[in-house]
C-alpha cells in the first residue's frame, strides 16, 4: 500500500526530493504538521547545497531513506508563530541548520551540546513522529523555536544561509579546539564550502592562514580574494617538505577519501588535525607521528543551538558570509554534478522563494 | 685484539650486546667516556627490559646500529662526578631513561620537553654528539650529563624504579596532559603489559575508575585483584563492549600490535580521548564517524621530558605506585627476550646487573 506523503500530514508542501542512489532530484509533493504551540514556520527563501545533501541523496552513508528532501542551510521569513513562542515574530528573519529537535534531558543536551544528543532529529532524512523530516529544498518548513536562529539583520541572506552548516562546521572546532590564538597558524586543507569559510574565520580570529589543496589553480583566488596568507599544493613534495612542522593546527574539510599521514606531517608538536569532512571510507592513521610528536586527530560535527547562534552574530559582527553561486531549483541536478566535481566557487544556494511558481 | 668499540672511549665497559637481526645478545666489551665536567657516572644495578628493547635488537624498526647494547631503563649508584656537577654526588641514587642528551636549544627543549626535541639522543643505538653510538643500561656503567639523570627517592627500591624510567613516564606523561589525572572519571586501559600495568596503578593512584580492556579472560582476577583495576573487559566479548559503550572518559591503548580503534572509539564518551602510547606499525583505520559524530580525539605520547620523568618517580614513590617485575640474572636474557615476544611476563624483567653481569675474562 502506497503511502500517501501528501497527506500524512495536515498542511501540503512542496519540495524536490531524491527517490533512488542515482541521486536526481525531481519534484515532490509532501505534507507538514500544523504548526504547534512552540513552533515557528518560515516560507523557505534560500537554501545552501551542503555536500551531505548529495552524500544523501546517493545514499553514500548508508542510512538514506527515499524519498529525502535534502537542504540544512536554510534561510527564511517567519509566517506564523506557536501561543509560547516570544522569541520571533511574523516577518522576521530566520535559520533553521542540521536539527530540529533533541531530547533535551541528556547530558549532551544540558551542556548546549544538542549536536551530540544520542537522540537527535536532524532536518532531514530523519525519523520523526510516525514520519520522517524533510529538508530546506521545499516552500516551507515548521519547527520548534527552539532551533530556530535569529539571522543578524545585515548580512545578505542568500550568502549567509551557507554559514547554517558550513559556517557552525567549521566555527565550533575552531573554538573547542583553540584554534582562535592570535598569530597562530591554521592549515585548511581542502577548498570548498567548509574550507572556504574556515579560512574567512581563521583571520577573523588573527590568525595565519595556509591553505592546503590539490589544486594549483586555486591558489590566486585563494590569497587574492579569501585572504589566505598562503598556500601548499599537497601533491608536491617539495612545498609539503618546506612546510614539515609549521602548522599549529589544521582543519581538514576533505570529504572525498585521502590520507592523513602528510598533514599530520606538516604540524608542530602538539598540532591539531580536526577532520570535519566526512568521507566514506575510514581514515588510515598512522600512529607513530602521533606518538612522536604528542599529535591529535579529532571530529566535530556541527554545532549546538547557543553556539550556532553566536557563531552567526560574530558572522554579522565580521561580515562574514559565504561566497555562493545563487541557482533556481530547477538547475539542481546540475549543480550536483558539479558539486561532485568539486565545480563551485564554493557554495550553491537554491533561491527557493522564486523558484517556485505560486500554486 | 681490542675491537673500536673497546677503544674509542678511555674507560673500560661491559655489557652484552646483540650482534644482528636475531637479536640474540651475548657478552660485549666496549667502553664508556672520560666523566666529563658536566658528566655523573655511575656502576649500573638494575635494567628494565623494555619491548622497545625486543623491537631494537631485531632492527624491526629499521634504524639499529649493531652491535647494540639495549636497554633504557637503568638505574644504580653515582660513583663518579664532573667539576660543575651540581645536581648528584657520589653514592646518590640515580636512574637514566630513553635519552641521554638534547639540543637543549630548540622550543621543546626550552618547554621542558626534551622527548619531543629534533636532535634527542636516545641512550642506545644512535650516534651520539661525539660520533660514537650510544650504549645503554644492559652494562655494568653508564656515564652521562647530569641533565638527564634522575634522582631515585629512598622509598623506591631500584628494581621498583627502573622500569618507571621508560614504561611509567610513558603512561604519566599522557594522563596528565591530556587531563585524565582528575579523581573520579572513568579511564579504560588496553593492553596490560608492561605499559599497561603502570597505566592501572598510575589511574588508580589518581582516583581514576579503571577499567581493563583486554583480549585475555585470564588476566581478569589478576587484574582486579592484584593490580587494583575496578573491571575488566574482554574486547572480543561484544556484550560486554556493548554495555561499556559512552562510558569513558579516556582510554590509554598501550597495545603495539595491529588492532581497530573502532570498537575503542565506540567505548569513549563524547568528547573523550583515545591516547595511543603502543605504536602499530601499519596505519588504523578510523572512519571520520567515529570521531566526528562524538567529538572524540585520537592521540599520541612519547616519553616524557626530564623535568616531569623526575616528577613522576617522585609521585610513584609518595604514593606506592611500583611496577610488578619479574627480577633475573643477565644471562637469562634471551629467554626473557623469547618469553616478552609471546607476552609471557607479569609484567616487567629487569635485570639484576650489579649481582650477575661480571665481565668475561
Amino acid at each position: 500500500m502506497a503511502k500517501s506523503y501528501e497527506t500524512e500530514l495536515p498542511l501540503k508542501a512542496f519540495g524536490w526530493a531524491g527517490t533512488d542512489t542515482s541521486g536526481t532530484l525531481s519534484p515532490f509533493n509532501f505534507s507538514r504538521r500544523e504548526n504547534g504551540d512552540d513552533d515557528v514556520t518560515l516560507k523557505i527563501l534560500f537554501c545552501g547545497v551542503c555536500h551531505s545533501d548529495l552524500h544523501t541523496l546517493k545514499n553514500d552513508w548508508g542510512f538514506t531513506t527515499y524519498p529525502v528532501v535534502p537542504g540544512h542551510e536554510i534561510v527564511g521569513e517567519v509566517t506564523k508563530i506557536g501561543n509560547n513562542v516570544k522569541n520571533f515574530k511574523v516577518g522576521d528573519k530566520v535559520g533553521v541548520g542540521v536539527m530540529v529537535e533533541s531530547c533535551q534531558t541528556c547530558e549532551n543536551c544540558q551542556q548546549d551540546l544538542e549536536n551530540y544528543c544520542p537522540k537527535l532529529v536532524f532536518t532531514y532524512n530523519s525519523p520523526y513522529n510516525g514520519t520522517r523530516t524533510y529538508g530546506g529544498y521545499s516552500d516551507f518548513v515548521v519547527v520548534h523555536q527552539r532551533y530556530v536562529l535569529q539571522f543578524p539583520a545585515n548580512l545578505p541572506l542568500d550568502a549567509g544561509a551557507p554559514l547554517l552548516c558550513a559556517g557552525i562546521t567549521v566555527y565550533s572546532p575552531m573554538k573547542y579546539y583553540g584554534m582562535t590564538e592570535p598569530g597562530k597558524h591554521l592549515g585548511v586543507a581542502g577548498l570548498g564550502g567548509l574550507g572556504h569559510v574556515a579560512i574567512k574565520f581563521g583571520k577573523a580570529f588573527g590568525l595565519k592562514v595556509t591553505v592546503i589543496s590539490t589544486s594549483p589553480n586555486k591558489k590566486s583566488e585563494a590569497i587574492d580574494k579569501l585572504g589566505a596568507d598562503s598556500f601548499i599544493v599537497s601533491n608536491d613534495p617539495e612545498q609539503m617538505k618546506a612546510a614539515t612542522g609549521t602548522i599549529d593546527y589544521i582543519i581538514d574539510t576533505i570529504s572525498a577519501d585521502h590520507s592523513v599521514l602528510p598533514l599530520l606531517g606538516l604540524l608542530k608538536l602538539n598540532g591539531k588535525l580536526v577532520t570535519v569532512g566526512l568521507p566514506s571510507k575510514p581514515l588510515e592513521l598512522p600512529v607513530f607521528p602521533l606518538v612522536a610528536g604528542r599529535k591529535l586527530i579529532g571530529g566535530s560535527n556541527f554545532g549546538g543551538i547557543k553556539e550556532t547562534q553566536e557563531m552567526l552574530d560574530f558572522c554579522g559582527k565580521h561580515n562574514i558570509t559565504a561566497d555562493i553561486e545563487l541557482i533556481k531549483m530547477d538547475q539542481i541536478n546540475t549543480a550536483m554534478e558539479r558539486l561532485s566535481k568539486a565545480d563551485v566557487k564554493y557554495r550553491f544556494v537554491i533561491d527557493v522563494a522564486n523558484s517556485f511558481s505560486s500554486l | 685484539m681490542a675491537s673500536q668499540p673497546e677503544e674509542e672511549h678511555p674507560k673500560k665497559a661491559f655489557g652484552w650486546a646483540a650482534r644482528d637481526t636475531s637479536g640474540v645478545l651475548s657478552p660485549f666489551k666496549f667502553s664508556r667516556r672520560e666523566t666529563g665536567e658536566k658528566d655523573v657516572a655511575f656502576k649500573v644495578l638494575y635494567c628494565g627490559i623494555c619491548h622497545s628493547d625486543l623491537h631494537m635488537v631485531k632492527n624491526e624498526w629499521g634504524n639499529s646500529i649493531y652491535p647494540l647494547v639495549p636497554g633504557h631503563e637503568v638505574a644504580g649508584e653515582v660513583t663518579e662526578v664532573g667539576s660543575k656537577v651540581t645536581k648528584f654526588k657520589v653514592g646518590d641514587r640515580v636512574g637514566v631513561g630513553c635519552m641521554v642528551n638534547s639540543c637543549k636549544s630548540c622550543q621543546s627543549c626550552s618547554d621542558d620537553l626534551e622527548n619531543y626535541c629534533p636532535k634527542i639522543i636516545l641512550t642506545y643505538s644512535v650516534k651520539n654528539v661525539d660520533g660514537t653510538i650510544t650504549y645503554g643500561g644492559y652494562s655494568d656503567s653508564m656515564v652521562c650529563d647530569e641533565n638527564f639523570v634522575i634522582r631515585i627517592p629512598d622509598a623506591l627500591s631500584l628494581e621498583a624504579a627502573a622500569p618507571l624510567l621508560c614504561a611509567g613516564i610513558t603512561v604519566y606523561s599522557p594522563l596528565k596532559y591530556f587531563g585524565l589525572d582528575k579523581p573520579g572519571l572513568h579511564l579504560g586501559v588496553v593492553g596490560l603489559g608492561g605499559l599497561g600495568h603502570m597505566a592501572v596503578k598510575f589511574a588508580k593512584a589518581f582516583g581514576a575508575n579503571v577499567t581493563v580492556i583486554s583480549t585475555s579472560p585470564n588476566k581478569k582476577k589478576e587484574a582486579l585483584e592484584h593490580l587494583g583495576a575496578d573491571s575488566f573487559v574482554v574486547s572480543r566479548e561484544q556484550d560486554q563492549m556493548q554495555a561499556l559503550m559512552g562510558t569513558f572518559d579516556g582510554i590509554i591503548d598501550s597495545v603495539s600490535a595491529q588492532h581497530s580503534l573502532v570498537p575503542l572509539l565506540a567505548l569513549v564518551k563524547n568528547h573523550g580521548k583515545l591516547v595511543m602510547v603502543g605504536a602499530p606499525e601499519k596505519p588504523l583505520e578510523v572512519p571520520a564517524f567515529s570521531i566526528i559524530g562524538g567529538r572524540k580525539t585520537v592521540s599520541g605520547s612519547m616519553i616524557g621530558g626530564i623535568k616531569e620523568t623526575q616528577e613522576m618517580i617522585d609521585f610513584a614513590a609518595k604514593h606506592g605506585v611500583k611496577p610488578d617485575i619479574e627480577i633475573i640474572a643477565v644471562d637469562y636474557v634471551n629467554t626473557a627476550m623469547e618469553r616478552l615476544l609471546k607476552a609471557d611476563v607479569k609484567y616487567r624483567f629487569v635485570i639484576d646487573i650489579g649481582n650477575t653481569l661480571k665481565a668475561s675474562s
